[in-house]
């Protein structure tokens, strides 16, 4: 048996494929943006920055930049030479150390918080003799700051990893020949290179910290200009002042869409090779 | 002078030699892929341990398993050119020129003087300021060796130096590693798969299969047609 078809058949299917394609991909798009776009609609502009000035805004707008900021620089300043050391060695464990790396992005961020507050909190395992010294953790500000490094800092450290991964040893190699002490090697020679990505990671953990919600009300709590951060405000706001709820939300949106330029445009730079 | 008897147990067989290279004098390595060339050079440059042996620059030890010495990789003095130039993409010319000697603490001036006397000397001075991610393959290699002559090494090991370099390049980086050896009397060991290239640089060849110097010699003792790789 032969099978023909006609060039309008041919032409036919290939303009329903078109057609399908696009429905499919116009139902993805609006799937994600309506929720988005609803939210402005909510509000006016007047409205809007009216709302901006309420303490309640200002507080957790506030404690959210401050604490996500505070935990990006512990991150990056721990994180980058962790990554660093973790793929240059080979040590008993590293598979192992691996997985933990990767664990928080799987694990239920409330989960998270509750396992903080078993080690941390006033009867925790760590927590009960701090609190021996005076040293409170769960319920704190520093709740909030160590919340946010456990659920966020997978990011970076994932980008991390996969950069020094990825960059040419001789590059190492030479700066050594030349002189340069290993500390002299990573500054000078493997942070210049893989800039563009970490400040991608950066980018991207800052913005996993800011919008952190499970694991800060149940290890940090829910207490205005203490752990009361922008995402719990919106949660609260959803039965109190509902336009102070909308105002928090629309700024997370704005913020979140900033970090995904930024990351965009940061990750068009690939490690170089030599 | 470099003297050098090294043992190292690696995956596939033990690599076993010894090496002597002369003051002014350019030992070819060649061998196969997997020989064992690159290998050698990393445990002369302190990059790898050896099991055993001893590594000696003009008669100072910088690595004797018995005598349990090994000096790190940075206070050998070593110019160490790799095929992938590795020139740091992210400074200027003059700044990868210069990198060695701010990383040995040289005062400023002399890093200047220094820097700009092996930009002249390697015909790349008009690329001072240039990036170096810009370079061409011909260039990068000059920036590289360049890079390696500044910090005055004891001893200078090219490792494929010519690979990817158009016939121009090539011609005119020869002529410039053959020019610095015979100025600075140094040692150089360069490793190669080309028979045309140990022609025009070295001056003593050996080659290398599995770990073992199989055959040595003045280059002039060699039939070219004979033993090319």
């Amino acid at each position: 048996m032969t099978m023909s078809t006609s060039p309008h058949a041919g032409k036919f299917r290939t303009k329903l494929a078109c057609i399908g394609a696009g429905v499919l991909v116009l139902a993805v798009a609006l799937y994600l943006i309506l929720p988005i776009i609803a939210l402005f609609f909510r509000t006016t502009p007047d409205l809007f920055f009216e709302t901006l000035r309420d303490p309640a805004v200002i507080s957790a707008l506030t404690l959210s930049l401050t604490t996500s900021i505070i935990s990006l620089v512990i991150v990056i300043l721990v994180g980058t030479p962790f990554a660093y050391l973790h793929c240059r060695n080979q040590y008993p464990g590293k598979v192992i150390v691996d997985t933990i790396i990767d664990l928080p992005l799987v694990l239920p961020p409330a989960v998270a918080g509750f396992a903080l507050l078993v080690l941390y909190g006033r009867m925790g395992l760590i927590g009960k003799y701090a609190s021996l010294f005076g040293i409170t953790f769960a319920f704190t500000t520093l709740a909030v700051i160590m919340a946010q490094i456990f659920v966020a800092s997978p990011f970076y450290l994932r980008q991390a990893k996969s950069l020094f991964d990825q960059l040419d040893p001789a590059y190492e190699m030479t700066a050594r020949t030349l002189g340069a002490s290993p500390f002299r090697v990573f500054a000078r020679v493997v942070v210049p290179l893989t800039a563009g990505g970490l400040v991608s990671g950066a980018v991207m953990t800052f913005g996993r910290a800011l919008g952190e919600f499970g694991a800060t009300i149940m290890f940090a709590g829910n207490m205005p200009g203490v752990s009361q951060t922008m995402p719990l405000a919106v949660y609260v706001n959803l039965n109190g002042d509902f336009n102070v709820g909308l105002t928090i939300a629309i700024l997370l949106v704005l913020i979140s869409f900033a970090i995904m330029i930024a990351v965009r445009l940061l990750a068009t730079r690939e490690v170089p090779h030599a | 002078m470099l003297e050098a008897t090294i043992q190292k147990a690696l995956r596939d067989f033990t690599l076993d030699l010894s090496l002597r290279v002369d003051d002014g004098s350019v030992l070819a390595l060649m061998g196969e892929n997997g020989a064992g060339k690159s290998t050698t050079l990393n445990i002369i440059a302190g990059l790898l341990v050896p099991d055993s042996g001893t590594i000696r620059f003009n008669g100072t030890v910088v690595f004797d398993e018995k005598a349990g010495i090994n000096i790190p990789v940075e206070d050998r003095r070593i110019g160490y050119v790799f095929q992938r130039s590795a020139v740091f993409p992210h400074m200027t010319v003059e700044d990868n020129v210069a990198f060695g000697l701010r990383a040995r603490g040289c005062d400023p001036a002399l890093v200047k003087n220094k820097v700009s006397r092996w930009l002249d000397c390697l015909n790349i001075s008009s690329l001072a300021p240039v990036k170096a991610a810009g370079l061409s393959g011909g260039q990068k290699q000059r920036v590289a060796l360049a890079r390696a002559l500044a910090t005055e090494p004891a001893l200078l090991m090219l490792d494929e130096p010519f690979g990817g370099l158009d016939m121009e390049s090539t011609r005119s980086v020869k002529d410039a590693i053959r020019q610095c050896i015979t100025d600075l009397k140094i040692p150089c060991i360069l490793v190669t798969h080309h028979w045309e290239d140990a022609m025009d640089v070295g001056d003593r060849v050996s080659t290398i299969q599995k770990g073992r110097i199989t055959r040595e010699g003045e280059l002039g003792d060699w039939e070219f047609s004979q033993h090319a790789t």
